[in-house]
């Protein structure tokens, strides 16, 4: 059996297309894909702010300065303050370390679970694909509305515990997706080969099939970003997210921004934006990206 | 045909079990009890602790889980959803009472976002990475980015600053007067409809791309087609598989999904109300709304796929 092992893993390559390096690379994604490239300066701009929140951000978010309450945008808060006179420009800086901290934990554990679970469920078959099967669809057939009141009420209303609530809506449609892409991964001759040789499941599964998958993977990642900023923003607005003071965007725009809507529009105004901004950065890139990664719609 | 939907019906039934079986434990799991909330104390140590049993035995709360399930269960085969525990209404009353706001409101959005998205997604696709085609997906990935109850938020101060609207408080159906249903629902409509329009849009174009390289697409050009007809009757027909399973799961969503925008617009919907019976642990009213939101799901789900033989002549089920 050793003997045919070198030659599993020998890979044939036949150059067809000059490699291209990074930096080409990055030219011909911005060259063929504006929107994409676009997106990715908006991804950059929000990850450097967040990194960076506590040396860019002029005042404390935290620090209610009750002399300056509902002070309009000038040159001293460029985005106002709000009811408590905290800087409306800081609370959003630190607030795009909450939303990125969501989105990215929700959506890699959301996808990377739902994916291990779809990769199973197509490599299985039979009674297991049936049962993880019934199991996405009572996951998806379950509003997510109600699972994050049963999180906040459960746990509190925290920044860690919305992560919970926003992941498990998005392990069901990472599954779906990725359970028909192995399915016909799986179909491959080279699955059959590498079984006719012996290979055990769990390496058929991680070295084989995994790979292979990597592509709606990745897609799946990118759209779920956006969709995971966006519901935090939501639960945070209801209530059922971070609770005060965490300066989180959809908090921001829940309690006072529509009170003193007509008196300090500022104060829900730039939020929105800010949130607007970050999941149209993501989409944007997720779809570029999708187009190229997907070869049926590469090339025309 | 008939052994599939057999086959179908039959799987409806676990997952409608599960979910009413995941709600059922959840509800019961959450910290608060809606017999405290009854008796209006909390924490005080006021309530008579013989009151409270008495009260938890006439709601049938101190019977073991599995008891109160199979009950709930055997009532809901009668078509007997129980009584609010909060308002003393039967469950069923209160939810048909919910109901139609929030199925005209998903309808209207839906069409809204149809009549929108497939052309528009439809032209993006065709003149891929022209102008007409980024301003087309800059648009929808804007409504997608832009988050609904913003959106609502918006709307309605720029409405109360300059039309001197006021939210309406009372629901009127579009049999009593139509036109004050309409201006009742024609924002939150707009405002839904747009997000999901532009889901559909985005949709809608990567599938027409992905059809316009077939094989036949080809070969209807070669034979010398007009655009449209390869555009419209040949890679249409298609493309609409997936847009029509989007379609019909964002409506199923959007029946009880609205909270937020119902929030935002004060319309006295399921969604709202869903979150209110959490609030007030009305296990019954969520139980039902659950497992109603659930059933909606399952049923749309179904109609997909059977839409798919009649759209797809070569799909047949067996």
């Amino acid at each position: 059996m050793s003997v045919n092992y070198p030659l599993v893993h020998a890979t044939a390559s036949a150059p067809l297309t000059p490699r291209l390096t990074f930096a080409q690379e990055v030219a011909s994604f911005v060259r063929t894909k504006p929107l994409g490239a676009g997106g990715l300066l908006i991804i950059l701009a929000m990850l450097f702010v967040a990194l960076l929140a506590h040396t860019l951000a002029p005042y404390d978010p935290y620090l209610a300065d009750y002399g300056v309450q509902f002070a309009r945008p000038s040159g001293e808060h460029w985005f106002g303050t709000d009811e408590f006179g905290r800087d409306v420009l800081s609370r959003i800086m630190y607030g795009a370390r909450i939303a990125l901290f969501v989105g990215f934990t929700a959506s890699f554990s959301g996808c990377s679970l739902g994916a291990l679970l779809g990769v199973l469920s197509a490599y299985c078959g039979g009674t297991v694909d049936l049962l993880l099967e019934r199991m996405m669809d009572i996951l998806l057939a379950f509003p997510q509305l109600i699972l994050a009141l049963a999180v906040a009420s459960i746990l509190g209303p925290a920044v860690p515990n919305v992560v919970i609530a926003v992941t498990i809506p998005i392990i069901p449609r990472a599954a779906r997706v990725v359970r028909a892409t192995a399915l016909s991964v799986k179909e491959n001759q080279y699955v059959e080969a590498i079984r006719a040789l012996g290979g055990a499941h769990p390496r058929v599964i991680l070295q084989h099939i995994l790979p292979n998958v990597m592509a709606p993977y990745i897609i799946m990642l990118t759209a779920q970003l956006g969709t995971a900023i966006l519901a935090e923003a939501a639960l945070s607005y209801l209530g059922l997210g971070a609770a005060e003071p965490t300066p989180s965007w959809g908090l921001m725009l829940s309690g006072s921004a529509p009170s003193y809507a007509e008196k300090a529009p500022w104060i829900g105004l730039f939020p929105g934006i800010a949130i607007s901004l970050a999941v149209f950065g993501f989409s944007l890139f997720g779809d570029s990206l999708r187009d190229t990664l997907d070869p049926k719609l590469r090339g025309r | 045909m008939r052994t599939y939907l057999a086959k179908r019906l039959l799987l409806i039934l676990p997952t409608l079990l599960g979910v009413a079986a995941v709600v059922f434990v959840i509800m019961r799991v959450i910290p608060g009890d809606v017999t405290l909330l009854i008796l209006g104390g909390d924490q005080t140590g006021r309530i008579d602790p013989q009151q409270l049993a008495a009260m938890r035995h006439q709601l049938g709360l101190d019977q073991p889980i599995a008891v109160q399930f199979g009950t709930w269960l055997w009532g809901v085969l009668r078509f007997d959803f129980g009584t609010s525990l909060w308002t003393g209404q039967p469950v069923l009353q209160e939810v048909l009472l919910r109901l139609p706001l929030s199925l005209e409101v998903a309808i209207l959005a839906t069409v809204v976002s149809v009549v929108l998205a497939v052309p528009l997604g439809m032209l993006a696709a065709v003149r891929q990475d022209s102008w007409v085609d980024y301003v087309i997906r800059v648009v929808s990935i804007g409504g997608l980015a832009i988050p609904s109850f913003w959106v609502g938020i918006l709307v309605i101060l720029f409405l109360v600053i300059y039309f001197g609207w006021g939210p309406p408080l009372e629901f009127t159906p579009p049999w009593v007067d139509p036109w004050a249903n309409f201006q009742q629902l024609v924002w939150p409509v707009l405002t839904v409809g747009y997000r999901y329009a532009a889901v559909t849009t985005r949709m809608t174009r990567s599938t027409v791309l992905e059809v316009l390289r077939e094989d036949y697409i080809r070969t209807a050009w070669a034979k010398g087609l007009r655009e449209r007809v390869v555009v419209i009757r040949h890679a249409m027909k298609n493309a609409m598989l997936p847009v029509i399973t989007l379609v019909g799961t964002e409506f199923a969503f959007l029946i009880g999904g609205l909270v937020v925008t119902e929030s935002v617009f004060t319309l006295n919907g399921v969604g709202r109300f869903v979150v209110d019976a959490v609030a007030h642990r009305d296990y019954p009213v969520v139980q039902a709304l659950v497992f109603l939101i659930a059933f909606c799901f399952v049923i749309v789900n179904l109609l997909i796929d059977l839409t798919y033989a009649w759209f797809d002549p070569r799909i047949r089920y067996h």
